[in-house]
């Protein structure tokens, strides 16, 4: 049963496969193309997997596809192994599906790029690596995955290599993520001294012999892990910069899939988290605060895409609030829906820059809504989602969330409400800017426009590679079809993705499908809280209305868009990066100078090299000997050893 | 044995190859190279066969070559192969013909080749030697060519670099000779003839505790230099820089093994208890190297002195993982050995390439060349994430088996080698946005890609990492049988055991729960019973004290 899910990560490899020999070959769009139907096809496996599943009882749906030996030594084995179960397959799913969705739109978005083949090697090598990373039966092999999903990042990121900012942040990401994989590495070293495995389902049955202790140390390992991935504090830093990566790329890899990632590995090991005690209110804590602060940050935001950015780090947030309050369900759930309209948001982002020549700043935006019907009608229903709007899919699920954070702490409901306002606001403040208000881009010369800052959009000569046809608009356009179809689906979805999880029994179809899995981690509501469900909802419609109400206060009136926003907030990170930058980086950077030019070249070399000083200071006569000494006894020694060797040989032969 | 073997005949193959070259008039060059081409590609060809021909679930010595030598001192030549030493032998065989088509010497080929195959023999000799004279020989003997190697071919400092080298080697050498000569003629006791045959003075074990921790000193102290651990690696990054491409590869790829390998071969086998006694400081040192040389290595002007350091840095993993003293530990350094020699010697390569261009080492004169090498900015990214740790490439495996070996026995040892996997990010990933990113101007702008040739080199190398990331279990299964004879010869010896997890997994682990309860239950029940009895002679001595009262 099940054979299909081989086919799941098998196709996109395929597709990196064959465009790797492709090459340039592959050509523009037939490398688009290829892509595209590999993981299209890779969907339509996932979908019939899933069928499959849906036909079993509900406790039998969990499968092992063993592949082979992967690494294996005394008692350490590492299978490469597929586990089909519920919640794999919801990740499959979503990766699958957003995931053509965004190769689909790649197609017209990366038209008449120099390098449009390697583009889609890259994808097909992430969507690879993270169908491996959900797909996986343990911790090793989804770490495989997990890095693998870093490297088309930080290739990605750094895919206009050019650009300087581009090189640095994709770096930047890699090595940030390091310090987070640093706390997985050493997770999986623990479970495999105090379990002796590394295959889920045999941790989970080997951990009532390991401490408490070591079960708080590996959670919040994992969670250290998890913060790098999914961009949390105090690892969050990297995100922001990994805008430089095309649009899709921020669509696919830093919003809708590989950043939700940690949150996926939390509910992965949620029968782990459920011995941890305290560390999930670690979890929780780092998720509520983590929204607030990058919802803060966010409404300073003057890029398009930053915005969104900031934005993806709150909404993570709420996922880890999600799972720290022990609602898994309602993280996956918020996960799902969070993919649909953060995913169509960047889409609709990307067309933006598209039809606006690379500009990024809102502020030199406006009234786009006009000239690019489509984008804007999109992008406001991502946005209707987001702010928490019912009926709209971000409305269903945030409200989960908040229920659960309720549940846990107070205070910690409080921050999120308080985070729902700020993201109404934020978002408000976005879509003011760039598709109501006044036509601000016709006040500047465009020349000097991008003579001030540099474009993140692409390089300067990559423009003239494009068509004729769009470089002679001076003014924006909608984009083509290929673009724009792919999020209208999204739209949809945003629309109607709150459908999966009603708050009616009946209608709790993830719940109900899911529940298998987080049967024992899932945290029951205290009694009487489902009874405070339409109160806090409708506080929480409330807050959303607020802040949209002080966004269109601020943002609709003319002239008026200069609002409180503080300088530091609009440094990078929020001003994080200058104090990682003075903690980290700088005493990093002069105690690496000094161990490298002054220890290394002097201390300990010198120290070492003082026998053969003492020898040379006897004269400097002696220092010719010396030389000619060296190479007489390597003669000598040779010609001993050439001796020894022919004399060896003539005794063999007796 | 009659006749040659075919470990005798590995051994000897580039020993001719390096006579017939001397035999050929200086001015016929592409003779000459084609008979150094022909040697090297037959040992490789050897070597390669070897594996299909090892017997994977063996863990001897293989294809054993006995001749009797000097029999009054029992040397012999003795050769054989075991998982420890087979793929080094087969890496030995891969990257000296490689290093031979991939770089030019520009001048005297006749001598460079000839000294690169006695170079070859030489290394061969030395992983395959179970005598320790004849290793001892071996061992030296690539020491001269490397050291004209570098000082006939290298740049603009090569004097001082090649002398350097030798006179670094040949200081850890010295002590390695008292160490054997001593080992050699304390273990010839009673009726036990002298012998330098390793396996029989492995199973005598017969030095005094203390006197086995001094020997095993001296060896240690060889093979540090060779290493390098810090603090004598200074020669490294000095003959790394200067030396040719061939030089720097076969430096990096094979020659540093041998210290490795001697750790391994000699410092486990010959000395264990010694080496479990002394782990935890060769374990600092190890760990001291990973964490020094990535700091040294990320702030280097130098691109191939930065790969120089790296390696001070990934050849202190090996050593962590062999004297973590598990499985995984050793399997995972020996494994390293390899993936070190593949992704570094490739990196080595492809620094070359780029100076046959440019001309210069310098990072701060290479700007921008993914632009006009977009291939060779392919192949260099590999080969990094390679270096770096990456899973699904060889390096993640071994050093993945490495830590999680060592963390099962020295947790906070393995903890701070994990944060070096921290820095193999930074200082190569920064080190590829500063060479390759950006847009390139004057002399970086017209580079040509790489040629077809240099395609042809890189691709054995290639295809190997990414074989090894994704399925090294072929090799791993040779090499585990050695590994466990040799920690089991250690655990015996050394009075050590390795924890449950490492030699059973998660059975080892619930059965060692299991006896810890029962242990505890039956520590309770004792308790009990003694209680019950202690309140039974009280019961009884009241009663008594009552009835005597009546």
């Amino acid at each position: 049963m099940a054979d299909l899910a081989y086919l799941i990560p098998a196709l996109p490899l395929a597709g990196f496969l064959a465009l790797v020999v492709l090459g340039r070959r592959a050509g523009d769009p037939g490398a688009g193309w290829l892509a595209t139907s590999a993981i299209g096809i890779s969907f339509l496996a996932t979908l019939a997997t899933f069928f499959e599943l849906l036909g079993q009882d509900a406790h039998h749906r969990e499968v092992t596809k063993p592949l082979f030996t992967w690494i294996a030594a005394g008692g350490f084995e590492v299978k490469a192994a597929l586990l089909v179960d519920q919640l794999s397959v919801t990740m499959a799913l979503f990766v699958t599906g957003v995931g053509t969705l965004i190769h689909l739109y790649s197609v017209g978005y990366m038209k008449g790029d120099e390098n449009f083949p390697r583009f889609f090697v890259y994808l097909n090598l992430f969507a690879f690596s993270m169908l491996v990373l959900v797909l996986s039966d343990s911790f090793l092999f989804t770490f495989l995955g997990w890095e693998g999903v870093g490297a088309c990042s930080y290739l990605l990121i750094s895919f206009w290599f050019e650009r300087d900012t581009a090189a640095t942040a994709g770096k930047k990401a890699f090595v940030v993520n390091r310090v987070g994989d640093f706390g997985f590495m050493i997770a999986m070293f623990l479970l495999f001294s105090t379990v002796g495995t590394l295959t889920y389902k045999e941790v989970f049955e080997g951990l009532e012999g390991v401490s408490h202790a070591a079960i708080v140390a590996i959670a919040l390992l994992l969670f250290l892990g998890a913060t790098g991935k999914s961009a949390q504090l105090p690892l969050f830093v990297w995100l922001p910069d990994a805008m430089e990566g095309p649009s899709p790329v921020s669509a696919l890899i830093h919003a809708a899939t590989m950043v939700t990632a940690g949150v996926y590995l939390m509910a992965r090991v949620s029968p782990l988290l459920a011995e941890a005690g305290g560390a999930l209110t670690v979890v929780a804590v780092v998720g509520a605060v983590t929204a607030l602060v990058a919802a803060v940050i966010a409404c300073a935001q003057d890029d398009i895409k930053r915005v969104l950015a900031y934005s993806t780090i709150s909404q993570l947030g709420y996922m880890f609030l999600a799972v720290g309050s022990g609602a898994y369900i309602a993280a996956v759930f918020h996960m799902v829906t969070h993919a649909f309209f953060k995913a169509l948001l960047f889409l609709g982002a990307g067309s933006v820059m598209h039809g606006m020549n690379d500009e990024l700043n809102m502020k030199r935006m406006g009234a786009l809504r006009r000239w690019m019907p489509v984008t804007g009608a999109t992008f406001i229903v991502g946005w209707l989602a987001i702010a928490g709007v019912p009926p709209f899919s971000g409305f269903w699920s945030k409200d989960d969330v908040l229920l659960a954070a309720y549940d846990k702490s107070p205070v910690l409901w409080a921050i999120g409400l308080f985070t729902a306002l700020l993201t109404a606001y934020y978002m408000g403040r976005q879509v003011f800017l760039v598709f109501f208000g006044e036509e601000r881009w016709r006040r500047e010369e465009r020349g000097g426009v991008h003579g001030n800052e540099p474009s993140r959009g692409r390089p300067e000569e990559r423009s003239e590679a494009e068509p004729p046809a769009e470089g002679e608009h001076s003014e924006p356009h909608e984009s083509p079809r290929l673009m724009t179809a792919p999020m209208v689906v999204l739209a949809v979805l945003a629309l109607f993705g709150g459908l999966l999880n009603l708050p009616f029994e009946k209608l709790k179809f993830l719940e109900h499908w899911l529940e298998p899995v987080f049967e024992e981690a899932e945290h029951k509501l205290a009694p009487g809280v489902e009874d405070l469900r339409l109160v806090l909802a409708l506080l929480a419609i409330a807050a959303g209305v607020a802040g949209i109400a002080i966004a269109y206060a601020i943002f609709m009136r003319a002239g008026r868009i200069a609002a409180f926003e503080p300088a530091v907030m609009k440094r990078g990170s929020g001003g994080f990066d200058d104090l990682y930058s003075f903690l980290v980086e700088r005493p990093g950077r002069a105690i690496a100078n000094f161990t490298a030019f002054v220890f290394d070249a002097r201390v300990v070399d010198g120290i070492v090299n003082g026998a053969a000083s003492v020898v040379r200071m006897g004269g400097s006569q002696l220092r010719k000997v010396q030389t000619g000494y060296v190479r007489n006894y390597a003669l000598g020694v040779t010609f001993g050893a050439a001796l020894l060797l022919g004399y060896a040989l003539l005794r063999m032969g007796s | 044995m009659e006749g040659l073997s075919v470990l005798t005949a590995i051994v000897l193959v580039p020993v001719i190859g390096a006579a017939v070259v001397a035999l050929i008039p200086r001015s016929r060059e592409d003779v000459i190279k084609a008979v150094g081409l022909t040697a090297a590609v037959l040992v490789g060809v050897a070597a390669i066969s070897l594996v299909f021909a090892f017997d994977a679930n063996s863990s001897e010595y293989q294809f054993v070559s006995e001749a009797s030598w000097i029999e009054e001192f029992g040397v012999s030549w003795l050769l054989g192969v075991d998982g420890i030493s087979l793929f080094l032998v087969v890496l030995t065989g891969i990257l000296f013909p490689i290093a031979l088509i991939g770089t030019d010497p520009h001048r005297d080929v006749k001598a460079y080749t000839a000294w690169m195959l006695v170079l070859e023999a030489g290394c061969l000799g030395s992983f395959l030697a179970l005598d320790l004279l004849l290793f001892f020989l071996f061992f030296e003997l690539t020491l001269l060519p490397m050291y004209f190697i570098i000082g006939g071919w290298g740049y603009e400092k090569r004097v001082y670099a090649s002398l350097k080298f030798f006179l670094f080697t040949l200081f850890g050498s010295a002590f390695m000779l008292v160490g054997m000569l001593a080992l050699v003629f304390l273990s010839a006791k009673g009726s036990d003839p002298l012998t330098f045959d390793i396996r029989e003075l492995a199973e005598r074990g017969a030095l005094a505790e203390d006197t086995a921790r001094w020997v095993f000193l001296a060896f240690t102290m060889a093979f540090a230099v060779k290493v390098p651990l810090f603090p004598v690696h200074t020669w490294l990054p000095d003959a790394h820089t200067q030396a040719p491409t061939a030089g720097s590869v076969i430096l990096a790829g094979v020659l540093l093994k041998l210290g490795t390998y001697g750790l391994v071969r000699f410092g486990l086998s010959l000395f264990p208890k010694a080496a479990v006694d002394l782990a935890p400081v060769l374990l600092t040192v190890a760990v001291i190297g990973i964490i020094y040389g990535a700091v040294c290595a990320t702030m280097q002007k130098d691109l191939k002195r930065l790969v120089a350091y790296s390696s001070v840095a990934h050849l202190g993993f090996i050593v962590l993982g062999t004297f973590a003293l598990t499985t995984q530990g050793l399997s995972g350094g020996v494994l390293q050995m390899v993936n070190h020699g593949l992704s570094t010697g490739a990196l080595f390569l492809l620094v070359g390439m780029i100076y046959e261009r440019r001309h210069t080492r310098e990072i701060a004169e290479l700007h921008g060349l993914q632009r006009s090498m977009p291939v060779m900015a392919v192949v260099f990214t590999v080969v990094m994430f390679s270096s770096i740790g990456l899973p699904g490439l060889n390096g993640f495996v071994g050093e993945f088996l490495i830590l999680i070996g060592t963390f099962v026995t020295r947790r906070w040892w393995a903890v701070v080698g994990t944060a070096g996997v921290i820095l193999a990010a930074l200082y190569l990933l920064w080190a590829y946005q500063r060479v390759f990113h950006g847009t390139p101007e004057g002399d970086n702008a017209k580079l040509t890609d790489m040629t077809l040739r240099e395609r042809a080199v890189m691709a054995p190398l290639l295809v190997l990492i990414v074989f090894l990331g994704i399925y090294p279990q072929p090799v791993l299964d040779r090499i585990n049988p050695s590994v466990e004879k040799l920690v089991e010869h250690v655990e015996a010896r050394g009075g050590y055991e390795q924890p449950a997890a490492a030699v059973n997994g998660a059975e080892g682990v619930r059965e060692e729960h299991e006896k810890k309860k029962a242990e505890k239950e039956e520590a309770k029940k004792e308790e009990t019973q003694r209680r019950l009895e202690e309140f039974k002679g009280a019961e009884d001595k009241a009663r008594e004290k009552a009835r005597s009262g009546e």
